[in-house]
This record gives structure tokens, sequence and C-alpha cells, in this order.
């Protein structure tokens, strides 16, 4: 394995591969949930709730108009649930149905099943309720000051905090809060059961987690794992809004054929999905830090409050992660790092893309940019310093930080290869010639750490068949989102096989065939699936080496598995060739493949160990231009160098590294979220949730991945994880919007909340203009 | 009159005699021909997944317009051509867009890419002219892309719209045009009956007899609104008279006192005038939904349903704009700005409709600017929109207009600040500065989901400041970013079939 690292002579990894279903995706014969082609008599399930409430007492309910309307065949509510009431795969608390209280607005109450969508839509229009309000919680801060929790309060660090914060050259503390996201994957939330014999039921469903989605419909139905089958080829998208976010669309599926005995589908109008699913966290960052003369942090206090919902879901994770995150990469020597799980009345939030990540560290990147701009010196020079380095380069949960050399060697790149020092002048004499407009200027670091910190679900299967004809089926248990992990999995099976990709059938993810996984998440989803289909891979290989040996008389040294032969000895026999010899002889062909993350030992309650196996690393230089006197913002440039160990496709990597950009981009500058007063959402489709569109990314937009050895930890081809850790590269935009509105007054740190919208940008203004200094 | 919606699809008329009136395209592409290609993102004509091309006969020459299926009727199909995501690859070959979106990684999850390729044969079969990342990205700004962050996308369509014209669709568009002629030659149908009807009356007097027969029917240009009253509001809207039939209506002429709009010409139509008054204007109707909403939706369906956020109004009532409104035999002319009574309430008759605006030209000593604020660039309803038109003798303000949108239940005008600010001298701001706090008398805006009320308020004043600073040109330096500077000459209008 170690030698792999620097051997470059690979015939399908680490070349840019175009998307195995790209050919389908551009002409349209690349089949979603809703594409399947109905069986007769398939019935179209829409989910109902009572809009009139946000929380209440359900006193009654009255289904008698919805039963009656054109179409209806059948309306479930929680009466229905032969098994447990309760869609959630973690800790507990989201009922599939409304039972005797309403916890947020758009909870479902029922579902009506019609012959056509349209009618099921209309009919599930027609109920009335009677209902006794409770007083809501809604924002964190009601949730602060009322003092109601989903999860208790958690905490790490080292030091004595306290006592070093008074201690410093410097004391800045200050507060600001980071908005959540809706996630606007493109396929909404969709299920499609088709009734079996017994109680076998097979859901297709939009997740990321089909082994929960599987456990959960079992629970609900009251069936055992065995009798369900959850079937994924593809989903319109993810970006952690299928993890957990599936469970309840697929039990509506699964009820409906319980009810009906004929075949359902559930597809989620797209004002529903937004209203009854869960977001990205929002928080509200508590700070309170001590430099020594130099603006080194010595000590720094964060508290990292956030919105949950109603229940726990994965928050538990998501805000561990957002404070392994508060680093950054920064190094704090005495540091307390403190998280509270706030309950409202308002949907589950849950994973998305960063998974509490992104948080954590626009928390650490506010800190520093307050530092700097309280000095008067370039926020880059003050980051730099605090950079973890040798001898400091304990992060504040105890892991050490491996790779400094990847962490400074990114930025000091990227800020020689985008000119930041020119810029940074250049924008100075900008600034001192224009009064409305101000340019900004920000390059902040990536560093991510790579594994679940829930350990278990650190493993993956897959499922490898070589067949006579020498064609590969493969299977494993990762899902497929657009992210490229079929193709990435296909490249690593074909590589170890030595053939072509269009040998390799990538298959839809079934539980049948890959039993018990982990989500595809946390980015590692390649890690993970790539390591188990090659260990398969790599098993029917074995054999079919000691095979050829044998029969071939040569030894296996001798043997090389190329250019879709065998090459045994002097002899090439076609891989399809070898294949059927080794049937007759009675091989196994088939292999499941397992692979599980070694190192990894965090143990949450003494807190130590260490959660990650690695980090991924890179780093964004982001130039902006406000206008002052109306909020409205531009990105101008930005330049990227991102770190993927050694790519197993750098086409898929870059198309990870700009998409997770302008993903984080949007959560950062349009994409705002709004509750009206009573706690209903008031922007719950695309004419009022703004995610950006192709005039948002700026004209120049510079990419590059990092020139790596290859990661140091034995991954998959020595690649690194890529889904989340490229969305924390848009904290760069927010610090130079920071720095922009910093120009009008310096020395004043503002006070600009997230997303910076035009609104909140001219707030941050207004208040710097206002402040004393 | 006819009793069938024709249109060409897959070089075929089709003859459709039972459809519900509101069925949708999108519908009809997904639940009749099972073509599933066409997806359905968000159901109200904001995400673009739906895109599909629609060929329509423009004078002597054929375009293809990209349109979303989910808030287009059945029946606005008709004389025109619909092409889906399926009809592009032809004996297994891509078409260039389509290989290009491949070659270049345009697709990721997949799900919004059949609407960028739709999007991108309308850029394709128009001649834009040298490649240019804005045109795309206007081209564009009604797709969403949720996964690539759109390079490779706009790559693709660098790279494979802006050459030579030739594809399938280019060498069989005489006969296309032939179709749609022979199509055009019979305008005008009906489909239902009393009580459920989708009727296109194909003149002026036909539309005045049907709407005075049935004044509780809903007219329907670009069904960019009314279609989502279908799809989101689940409304019942058994009776639809589409105008898309009227020739007369649809015209967008220039003569020498100003703009004369037909009441069905749409934001495409129109955007070449409107900035040739000034170009201010060309800006806004770029920022105007998106390239789908308008290649369908008319200024005259923006200003008939009386949104208090509809982006023309405060620009064309600044521009002192009159509404030709018509009913029966007898029709009237008003100034825009009074057709707006209320929230919600027009001064419209019953069985009344809008059917043309006129837009004078600026004077030599008038001077216009207007300004869209929205969290987005591109396709956003605007949280504020604001018009000003100063008359100048010399440099005092003679007259001023000035309206705003978003800042009160109709689009309105600043009386009390217009009439602070006649007198002033442009170069002087002590003499305006004051004039400016009025607004808080003229307005109290309200806070919602898109702006709160303050900075609604403030940036009314922010931008009257802005529009007087400009004028005066006392400010040495750059007063907008740069995007919102530029000047906006639309390609679409150049756009015509190769082939032809």
């Amino acid at each position: 394995m170690q030698s792999e690292i620097h051997k470059d002579d690979f015939a399908t990894v680490r070349k840019p591969v175009r998307h195995d279903s790209a050919g389908k995706h551009v002409s349209g014969s690349a089949t979603y949930i809703d594409d399947i082609l109905e069986p007769e008599g398939t019935l179209h399930l829409v989910p109902g709730w009572c809009p009139s409430a946000v929380h209440a007492d359900l006193l009654s309910m009255t289904l008698d108009k919805v039963r009656s309307a054109p179409g209806v065949v059948a309306v479930l509510t929680a009466e229905n649930v032969p098994g447990l009431n309760d869609w959630s795969g973690s800790i507990g608390g989201d009922p599939v149905f409304v039972e005797k209280q309403i916890l947020f607005y758009g909870q479902v109450a029922f579902a009506v099943l019609a012959e056509t969508q349209d009618q099921a839509r209309r009919a599930a229009r027609l109920a009335t309720f009677e209902t006794e309000p409770i007083t809501p919680l809604l924002t964190i801060r009601d949730a602060l000051d009322s003092d109601k929790t989903v999860l208790p309060d958690y905490a790490f660090g080292r030091g004595e905090t306290e006592t070093a914060l008074k201690e410093g050259a410097a004391r800045l503390s200050g507060e600001f809060s980071i908005g959540g996201q809706e996630h606007f994957y493109l396929e909404g939330q969709a299920a499609f059961a088709l009734p079996g014999e017994d109680d076998d039921i097979i859901v297709h469903s939009s997740t990321q987690y089909p082994s929960e989605v599987q456990h959960v419909v079992a629970k609900i139905l009251g069936v055992r794992n065995a009798d369900v089958t959850i079937l994924v080829r593809r989903m319109g998208g993810g970006f952690g809004g299928k993890e957990s976010q599936a469970n309840q669309w697929a039990a509506l599926a699964a009820l409906g054929v319980k009810a009906t005995g004929r075949p359902c589908k559930v597809r989620l109008d797209r004002d529903d999905d937004m209203i009854m699913t869960g977001k990205r966290h929002d928080f509200q960052v508590k700070w309170d830090v001590a430099t020594d003369e130099d603006g080194r942090i010595n000590a720094i206090d964060l508290l990292l409050a956030s919105r949950c919902g109603y229940s726990a879901d994965l928050s538990l994770g998501i805000n561990d992660r957002a404070m392994f995150h508060a680093d950054s990469s920064y190094y704090y020597p005495q540091v307390a790092i403190r998280s509270r799980r706030m309950r409202t009345n308002t949907c589950t939030n849950t994973a998305f893309r960063g998974f509490g990540g992104p948080q954590g560290m626009l928390a650490a990147e506010r800190v520093l940019d307050a530092i700097a701009i309280t000095r008067g010196e370039d926020a880059l020079d003050v980051r730099k310093r605090n950079f973890y380095t040798v001898d400091r380069d304990l992060t504040p949960y105890g892991m050490p930080v491996e790779e400094l050399d990847t962490l400074h060697g990114i930025v000091s790149s990227l800020e020689e290869s985008c000119d930041y020092r020119t810029r940074r002048s250049q924008l100075q004499a900008f600034n001192a010639e224009n009064h409305i407009l101000k340019k900004g200027l920000a390059l902040t670091p990536v560093k991510f750490g790579i594994s679940f910190t829930l350990i278990h679900l650190n493993q993956a299967g897959a499922l490898v068949h070589l067949y006579t004809d020498g064609s590969v089926h493969l299977n494993h248990g990762g899902t497929e989102m657009g992210q490229g992990l079929f193709v990435k999995v296909g490249q690593v099976v074909a590589e170890v096989f030595g053939v072509d990709l269009d040998r390799i059938k990538i298959t839809a993810t079934h539980t049948g065939k890959v039993p018990n996984t982990g989500p595809t998440a946390a980015s590692a989803g390649s890690d993970l699936n790539g390591m188990a289909a090659k260990n398969g891979a790599e098993a029917i290989k074995a054999r079919l080496m000691a095979f050829a040996a044998e029969k071939y008389q040569v030894s296996e040294d001798a043997i090389r598995f190329a250019d879709n032969h065998v090459h045994i000895g002097t002899e090439s026999v076609p891989l399809a060739k070898l294949a059927h010899e080794a049937h007759l002889a009675r091989i196994q062909m088939s292999e499941a493949g397992f692979y599980a993350t070694p190192k990894i030992t965090w143990d949450r309650d003494t807190a130590t160990g260490r959660p990650f196996l690695y980090f991924a690393y890179g780093a964004a230089c982001s130039e902006v231009t406000i206008d002052s006197m109306t909020g409205e913002m531009s990105i101008d440039r930005v330049d990227i160098l991102h770190d993927v160990g050694k790519s197993l496709n750098t086409a898929i990597d870059i198309g990870q590294i700009e998409g997770g950009f302008v993903q984080g981009a949007g959560w950062l500058t349009t994409e705002e979220l709004v509750w009206d007063e009573e706690g209903r959402l008031r922007t719950h489709a695309p004419s009022t949730y703004k995610i950006p569109t192709a005039s948002d990314v700026p004209s120049e937009f510079n990419i590059n991945l990092w020139h790596s050895d290859g990661n140091p930890e034995e991954t998959i081809y020595r690649s690194k994880a890529v889904g989340e850790p490229p969305v924390m590269l848009a904290n760069s935009v927010f610090c130079a919007i920071t720095d922009a509105v910093a120009s009008l007054k310096p020395g004043v740190v503002p006070q600009l909340d997230a997303p910076a919208t035009p609104e909140a940008i001219m707030k941050a203004v207004n208040l710097i203009k206002i402040s004393g200094r | 009159m006819r009793r069938t919606i024709r249109f060409v699809r897959k070089g075929s008329i089709v003859e459709l005699t039972d459809v519900h009136p509101t069925m949708t395209v999108l519908d009809y592409l997904r639940l009749i021909e099972r073509a599933t290609g066409t997806k359905e993102g968000c159901g109200e004509g904001d995400c673009g997944a739906c895109t599909v091309a629609v060929g329509r006969l423009k004078g002597e020459h054929l375009v293809y317009e990209p349109v979303n299926a989910c808030i287009q009727f059945v029946g606005m199909l008709d004389g025109k051509e619909l092409i889906t995501v399926e009809d592009l690859a032809s004996d297994g070959t891509l078409h260039p867009v389509q290989q290009a979106m491949t070659d270049l990684h345009g697709s990721q999850c997949g799900f919004c890419t059949p609407g960028f390729v739709m999007s991108l044969f309308t850029l394709y079969h128009c001649e834009a002219g040298e490649p240019d990342r804005n045109v795309v990205n206007d081209w564009i700004s009604g797709n969403l892309c949720r996964c690539t962050g759109y390079r490779p996308i706009v790559d693709a369509a660098l790279s494979s719209c802006f050459g030579k014209i030739d594809d399938a669709f280019s060498a069989r568009g005489s006969e296309a045009i032939a179709q749609l002629k022979e199509l055009q030659a019979t305008p005008g149908f009906v489909l239902g009956n009393e009580d459920e009807f989708f009727a296109a009356p194909a003149t002026m007097e036909d539309l005045a007899d049907i709407y005075s027969a049935h004044p509780d029917a809903t007219l329907v240009s670009g069904a960019t609104d009314v279609g989502l009253w279908v799809t989101k509001q689940l409304k019942e809207l058994p009776k639809i008279i589409w105008l898309g039939s009227i020739r007369e209506l649809s015209h967008c002429e220039m003569v020498e006192e100003g703009l004369l709009i037909g009441a069905t010409a749409t934001y495409a139509d129109t955007v070449g005038h409107i900035a040739e008054i000034n170009p201010d204007l060309g800006r806004l109707w770029r920022r105007i939904g998106s390239r789908q909403v308008r290649a369908s939706g008319t200024i005259g369906g923006n200003i008939a349903n009386g949104s208090p956020i509809g982006d023309t109004p405060p620009a064309l009532i600044a521009l002192d704009a009159r509404l030709e409104l018509q009913r029966g035999s007898s029709s009237r002319t008003l100034p825009l700005e009074e057709f707006f009574l209320d929230y919600g309430k027009q001064d419209k008759q019953h069985g009344e409709f809008v059917t043309g605006i006129f837009v004078p030209r600026l004077q030599a000593n008038q001077q216009f600017r207007c300004f869209k604020i929205s969290k987005r660039f591109d396709q956003d309803i605007s949280s504020l929109m604001a018009a000003i038109c100063i008359t100048l003798d010399g440099g005092r303000i003679e007259d001023i207009r000035i309206a705003y949108g978003g800042m009160a239940g109709t689009p309105k005008r600043a009386g009390f600040t217009e009439d602070a600010l006649k007198g002033a001298h442009l170069q002087d701001p002590g003499t305006w500065s004051t004039a400016i706090s009025l607004l808080a008398r003229d307005f109290s805006p309200m806070s919602d989901m898109r702006a709160s009320a303050d900075y609604r308020l403030d940036t009314a004043r922010a931008l009257l400041v802005k529009a007087l600073m400009e004028i005066a040109g006392t400010s040495p330096e750059t007063t907008r970013l740069p995007a919102l500077n530029e000047p906006y000459g639309d390609p679409g209008t150049k756009a015509r079939a190769n082939a032809v």
C-alpha cells in the first residue's frame, strides 16, 4: 500500500473520468423516483397538516371532506401505524403523524391516498382542525430564555480558560448569529413503495441512508428488517437533507401500501418539502478571547448555541462537529468550547454538507477578524500567526494536527498565486478614493476532519461479482446523489481488475445486497465504499491469481491484470476467458468486501481520543465589493487551492470544490430563511428563498488542486474526502464582506451577521458608522 | 371556431381535443406522453428544471424560446412547436449542447440538467455573437443548479452555443416553418363547454365578445403568475381566455412620441425598445424574472394583475406611461398610476381588459434612473423598486416623478417628496437633502421575508440620493456595483433560426 503513494501508472483511477450517468442526465433518460413507470393501480400520497397551528394541542381533526373528495382511496392517521409512530433512526421523537400535540408549523397530521397526485393534493387541504395553541419557542434566544434543549449541553477544552482570559495583553468579546440553510436539492423528497408477498415491501427511496430507511420502515410497519428492501439508484441531490429526513416519506409510502395493498408514491410538493423538512442549524455564537502582544490567541471561550428544532434528529453529531471545527486552523493554548442544543417549535434541523463544521469554523474566523481589525493588521497575518505549528499542534479535543506542511503550504501558495499582497494595496487605494463602493479581501483556511464522529458509522460493505463474460457487477452501500461516488468506486474496481470502466456495471444501492451500512455522508463515501469494493474485488482477483498460477504454471508475481486481459507470464488471456475457465474450475467469483476505518478512537464521555482519521485542507481568497448606500454586494474574484490527496478523479473533485464553494457562498449571502412572528416559515419556495444563480459566481474563479504527495493515511489510492470541506472555502466571502465594512471605520469590528444579505450588510454599515471609535 | 389544440411535436402535428383548461405542459408531458425527461423541481417557474423549448414564428423567422413547462397551459402551445430534452439527440448522437455538457462535466445529480440543456438549446439557436459569459449567465438565470456551482455549465455553453447553427432542427427549419405557417393560418380555437373552457380568440372582436359573455373568465397571456394560482394555490379556473392568438395585441412599436406596447408583448419582445428610452430600463428588464419568464410574461400582465411588487409599474409610472383599456367595443386611456387603486384593487370594470401601454420618450431636458433591490441579482422579486424621472431647467429641478414598488400596497408615487424637490438645485445638495426625509411621510412600508420596513425606507432614501447624485454628476466616483452598470443589449431580439 505504501508504494501506491508514488505509483502513478494507473489506468483508471486518478483520471478525470466523466460522471457515469452524464449521457443519461443530458438526454433525460436518467431515472429518478418520479420517473419510474408506475404499475397500474398506483396511488399517490400527499401529507396533510394544520396550516393554522404552530405549537398546539390537537383536540380533534375532521377528515370527512378529505375522505369524500374525488379520487380519494384512503386517509391515514396515527391510528393506522401498526408499529411505532416514530421515523427517527437515531434518538427518537419524530412522529410520522401528530398524535396529541403539534410541535411545529407543517408537522404531518394525516396522509391522503388518491388515484392522482392532483386529487390527493386538493383533498389534503379539506381537513379541519380544533386546536389549543401553546406559546411556541421559535428562536435560539427564546429557547435560551426558557432553558429548553433537545440534548444535554456539552463542552471540551483545556487549561484554565477563565483565568487566562483575564490575563492576556488584550481581551475582546462579541456575539453574532449565523443563519441556517435550506438544502434545495432539485429533486424533492420522494419514495415509491411496492407490495410483495407476505409482509414484503420494496421501497424506492431518495435517501442517503437506505439501511436506516429499511430499519425505520420495518419499525413503523411492525415487520422485520428482512421484510423490507430499499433501493436507491440516484438522488437528484442530497446535501445531507436526505440522510435522516427521507425516512418519513418512505415510511408514509410503505404505510400506504400496507393500508391499500397497492403501489404508493410520495413526491413532496416543493413548498411542503421546504416547510416540513429540517435544514442547516442556525447558530448564535458568543466569543471571548485573550491574546498576547502579537495578537496570538492565548485563551478563548466559545459558546455555540444552535436551533435544533422540535427534536434531536442528528443534532448531537452536528453540534459536536461544530465544536470540533471551532478551532478552524488556529491553535488555542487554553480553550473552552461549549455547546448548547436548543429546542424550538420549528422543523427539526438536520445534516447539511459540513454538518455543523461550517458554523464552528465561521465562529473562529470572526474571532480572528476581530483581533486583526482591532489591531489594525491584515487579517491574513494574524491568521498565519495563529496557525497550528510544531509544538502548537494540539486541537482543543487533543488530536494532533499532523499535516502542518499542507496547512501552511496551501495558504502560502495561494497567497502568492492570487497576488494577495498586491491586491491588498490596490484595494486600499480603491477604498481611499471611493466612498460609496468599498472593496474587501480575505484569505481563509479550511481544515476539515474526516470520519464520522459516531464511530460505528465508519464501516462499509460492497458486493462484487465477476461474470463469466468478464463483466463485473458492482454494488456497495454508498448512494449516488450527484457527487460521483458511483464512478469513483467503479474506477477503483476497474483498476483492480485491469479492465475498462465500461466493463463495470454500476448498480443501484440495495439493502438486500449490502446490509447494515452507514449513511452516505461525512464526505466519507469514496473512502469507505471505495475501500470495501477494492477489498471485494481484490479477494476475487486473488483467487483468480492462484487459479491462473496453477493452471498456467507460473508464479503469481508474473501475473498482471491490465488492458481487459490477464497477463500470465508470456501469455495474455482476456479476462473473460480466465473468468470462464475459473468458473468451470469452481472458483468463487463473488465477494462481499468490507472496510472499517482504522485508528479512530474518540470517546465522547471523556472527550479523549482521535475522532478523525485525517484532515482535508484548503484555502480560498475572495474579493468583494459592497455598496455602502444599499448593502448590495458582488463577489468579484475567488481563488481556491484545495487538498484532495491524490485525487481519484480530478474532474469530479473539482466539481465538488466549486459546487461546494458556491453552495457555501449562498448560505452566507443570499440564502435567508425567514420565519414570521407566529413561527411560520415564509421562505418556502425558490421565489422567496434564493440560492445562487450563475451570475452570482465570480467571473474570475480560479480553482486548483494542491499538489499532494498523497494522503499520509492509507485511504483509497491515497485520496482525500472532498464532499464537505469546500463549503467552508466560502467563509472567505463572509470575511471579505466583513473586511469591506471594516474599511469604513478602521479599528471597529463590524457587527455583521450571516447571511450577509443587502439588509444585513446595511445594518453592519449603519452600526459601524454610529460606533464611537 | 376550431375545437382542437394543434402544435408541432417531433416533426408531426399533434391535435388535442380533450384537455382540461389548466392542464400544464409539464403534466401533459409526464402524465399523458409519459415523457419523464422534463422534471418538476418547484412547480412555480422558479427553478427551470422543467424548461422546454417552444418554437414560434416571429415574422418570417422561427425562434426557439425557453419556457417553464410547469406553469404553461397546454392550450398555449397552439400554433407552436414543442421540443423536450428527449428530442435533441438524433440517431444516437448527442446534440452539441448535450455533448458539451458531458465533456465539460456540466451535470452532477442530473436533475436540473434537462432544463439547462433546453435553455442552452435555445441559446444555441440564437445568433448570440461572440462567446460572452454575461450572455450565458443571463440566459440560464432561470435555471437553478445546486451541485455544480455553474462554472462547467457556463463553459459548456461558451463552447457550444456561439458557433454555427447546424443541427437536426436547423436542417428541418423550413419544414417546421411551413408547418407553423399552416397552423397559424387558422388561429383561434375553443375547447370545452360554456362552464369549463379554454378559449383562444383570434381577434379583438372575438375577445370582446367572449369576455363580455364570460366576465368571470380568467384572462391569461404568459401565465407566469396565473400558472401558480393553479399549481400552488390549487385554484379552480374553469374558464380561461388566452390572449396569445390575438396578433394585434402583441405589437411593440417605437413611434415619434414614444413606445406603444401591446398588452401581450413579452418582456423579451420589448427589451430592445425599452432600453432605447433609457439604458436603466434595459438593465431593469434583464433583472425581471428569468429568460423563461421573460419569454412568456407580458408587460400587460405585470400591470393588470396589480401586484405591489411588479417591477415594471414603478418605472412606467415615473415615465408617465398611459394605460389603454377596453370593454366591449368601448375603450379608454388613463395614466398608469391611476390604475392602481389599492392593494389588490385596480381601476378595471367587470369585463374590461388591458389592451396596451404607451410609454413616452424622455425629453431632452429629462433624466431617468431606476433601481431594483433584491437579495439576489438575477431572478428575484424586488424588495424595493425605485424610479425617478426629473425634468430639468438648467440645474434646477422643474418637475420630478418618483415612484416606488414594495413600499406600499400598490406601486406608488412619493407625492410629498416630489413637491419638496421641485425647485431644488441638483448641484446644491443643501436644497434637496432635507426633502429626502419626507419619504417617511409618503410611505409606511411593511416588513416581510424580503426586507424589513426600516431597510425599505432607508434604502428608498438612499436610492433617491443616488439618483440625484448620478444626475447631478457631482460624484467623481462610481455609484453602482459594476454588474448594475452593464448595458443590456439583448441577443434574444436577434434570435432567429439559421436555416430559414
